[in-house]
């Protein structure tokens, strides 16, 4: 664990003291509030739990960006550099050095997301907040976060560069938005599995109205570790090419 | 105390170490010799656990590097031809950074960290950002990082390259200082700085091992003689009267030094000074300043390449 710790310190040090960080940040949080005053907060009075859905809904796919961008240049930006070296030539297990960059975005993203908690509060503030709906939408956003962030790192593992990893790990992230779309022109068994595989439509609606539900919570589960896992085989290969 | 055994390394078809086989001690300053392209880098990568091996066997200290990966990183220290550094990390707080990631503990790191900004001559910049140091001071951070952890095993690939001619100096020291807490294999293609800093050498040719041994057993091997630089008060045909005479000398370059003194570059079989300041005396030359001889490495070097160049190469003919 030691080892995970002390190679996250390095990227977490890398977004405290670059511009990078702080941009992702304080940009996702401004398209965030700007969303959530042009669409949640409308004239029109509406339940709290309605105006909190859509915060959450907005916030989705903020957190799916700022995952990409995050990890964009996890592993692509060391081997541009050369300082892949340092990580490769370390006492350390490839599944600790993913798991470090894999904590340190994580570590980034749970402050972005934390920076949120404003918007519910001002919900709170005119209306009537179910803590439930609250817990259950950050819970969400996390899950989801945690596997953007982890077919970011997978795509930073196998790009030259950031911006390849960026647009793969984009084009892997809008695949997996897609795939309800994909299921209604399928035929089983492949429509089921189309269906169960998208990201937003089956798993995200239920935490964005403050119900957990458990196949929800291992399918982003199962997501995270299936793309940390490949990012492991892909440090791997890289030993014997 | 590293033992290596059979080693070949392809990429893709490529093959670009072909059945390297060598035995290297404790505390031996090693230079790999060879031209770009021979193989030394990929012969440190492999030894550094950054690339597996095709085929042999790496050993350090008993420990097999395909079966103990991580127990071989912590035994080694690599410093690459580019230092790899992070530019916004200061000096120390990067060095901190490498220790713990070799698995050094806390307080194993505060107390190491002084003696390797001595050893590497980082006293003056050990607050400073990495980004805005020197490509001199950058190699010797570069050589820290390696060597923070007390690796019994440190390689240094190409650690002289881009620097001044003072940097180079100060390298030179703090290699041969190197070599007296752990085994130090240095690449090089520079003949003059593997003379200089290694005990021994082992030369590289297109992925094969075609030569190993110290300075003097190469050159008693090859046949390369020795040099030595004669000042003579006299003529030109009289120094090379006098030197023909002597048995071990093989050829004579003469050359006036002005004032009625003549420079003799003379080229010997075996260390026959001696010999030749007698030679000298005894013609009735005077004899004003002898430079001690070196032996003839790059004439062995550009043979042992030479020969491999000339022959069909079949390093390339892959056979994965």
């Amino acid at each position: 664990m030691t080892g995970v710790l002390v190679a996250a310190r390095r990227d977490v040090s890398a977004y405290l003291n670059s511009m990078w960080g702080y941009v992702i940040v304080a940009a996702v949080l401004l398209l965030d509030g700007i969303l959530f005053n042009a669409f949640a907060l409308t004239d029109t009075p509406r339940y709290s739990a309605d105006v909190l859905r859509d915060f959450f809904y907005f916030s989705f796919g903020t957190t799916a960006i700022a995952s990409i961008l995050l990890t964009m240049r996890s592993f692509a930006e060391e081997r541009q550099t050369g300082t892949m070296v340092l990580l490769d030539a370390a006492p350390l297990s490839d599944v600790q050095i993913v798991l470090g960059k894999f904590l340190a975005a994580m570590a980034v993203l749970a402050v972005l997301t934390l920076g949120t908690a404003y918007m519910p509060a001002l919900v709170g503030v005119n209306g009537k907040v179910s803590f439930g709906q609250v817990f259950a939408g950050y819970l969400g956003l996390l899950l989801v976060g945690a596997a953007c962030t982890a077919v970011g790192i997978f795509a930073s593992s196998v790009a030259r560069n950031q911006v390849f990893a960026a647009v793969l790990g984009a084009a892997i992230v809008v695949f997996l938005l897609t795939t309800w779309m994909l299921s209604r022109v399928s035929d089983p068994p492949l429509k089921e599995i189309l269906a169960y595989m998208s990201l937003f439509d089956k798993h995200f609606r239920g935490f964005m109205n403050g119900r957990i539900e458990v196949q929800s919570v291992v399918y982003y589960g199962t997501l995270s570790y299936v793309f940390l896992m490949l990012s492991t085989r892909v440090l791997a290969l890289r030993r014997w090419r | 105390m590293l033992e290596v055994q059979g080693l070949t390394r392809y990429y893709g078809r490529f093959r670009a170490l072909d059945d390297v086989s060598f035995r290297i001690d404790t505390h031996q300053v090693v230079g790999l010799l060879g031209l770009n392209g021979a193989g030394k880098s990929t012969t440190l990568r492999v030894l550094a656990g950054l690339l597996m091996p095709s085929a042999g066997t790496v050993r350090i200290e008993g420990t097999d590097a395909t079966f103990a990966p991580n127990e071989l990183r912590r035994r080694i220290g690599f410093l690459p031809e580019h230092p790899p550094l992070y530019d916004e990390m200061r000096v120390t707080e990067f060095l901190a950074w490498c220790g713990r990631m070799k698995g050094m503990t806390r307080a194993e790191v505060a107390r190491r960290l002084p003696e390797v900004l001595e050893v590497c001559a980082l006293g003056s910049v050990r607050d400073d950002v990495i980004g805005v140091l020197s490509h001199g001071y950058r190699k010797r951070v570069g050589i820290a990082q390696a060597i923070v952890h007390r690796p019994a095993l440190v390689l240094l690939d190409e650690p002289v390259s881009g620097l001044d001619p003072h940097q180079i100096v100060g390298m030179r020291q703090t290699v041969r200082s190197l070599g007296r807490e752990a085994t130090v294999i240095v690449s090089s293609h520079i003949l003059s700085e593997v003379e200089q800093t290694c005990d021994r050498i082992l030369v590289l040719d297109e992925g094969r091992l075609v030569a190993d041994g110290t300075e003097e057993e190469l050159a008693s091997r090859f046949g390369a003689g020795r040099r030595v630089q004669v000042e003579v008060r006299g003529d030109e045909t009289a120094v090379r009267r006098a030197l023909a005479g002597v048995e071990a000398v093989r050829d004579v370059e003469t050359a006036p030094a002005g004032d009625g003194l003549v420079q003799a570059d003379v080229s010997m079989e075996t260390d026959a000074r001696e010999a030749v300041v007698a030679a000298l005396v005894g013609a009735g030359l005077g004899v004003r300043r002898v430079e001690e001889g070196t032996h003839e490495l790059e004439r062995i070097f550009l043979r042992l390449t030479a020969e491999e160049a000339a022959e069909p190469s079949q390093a390339k003919e892959a056979h994965p």
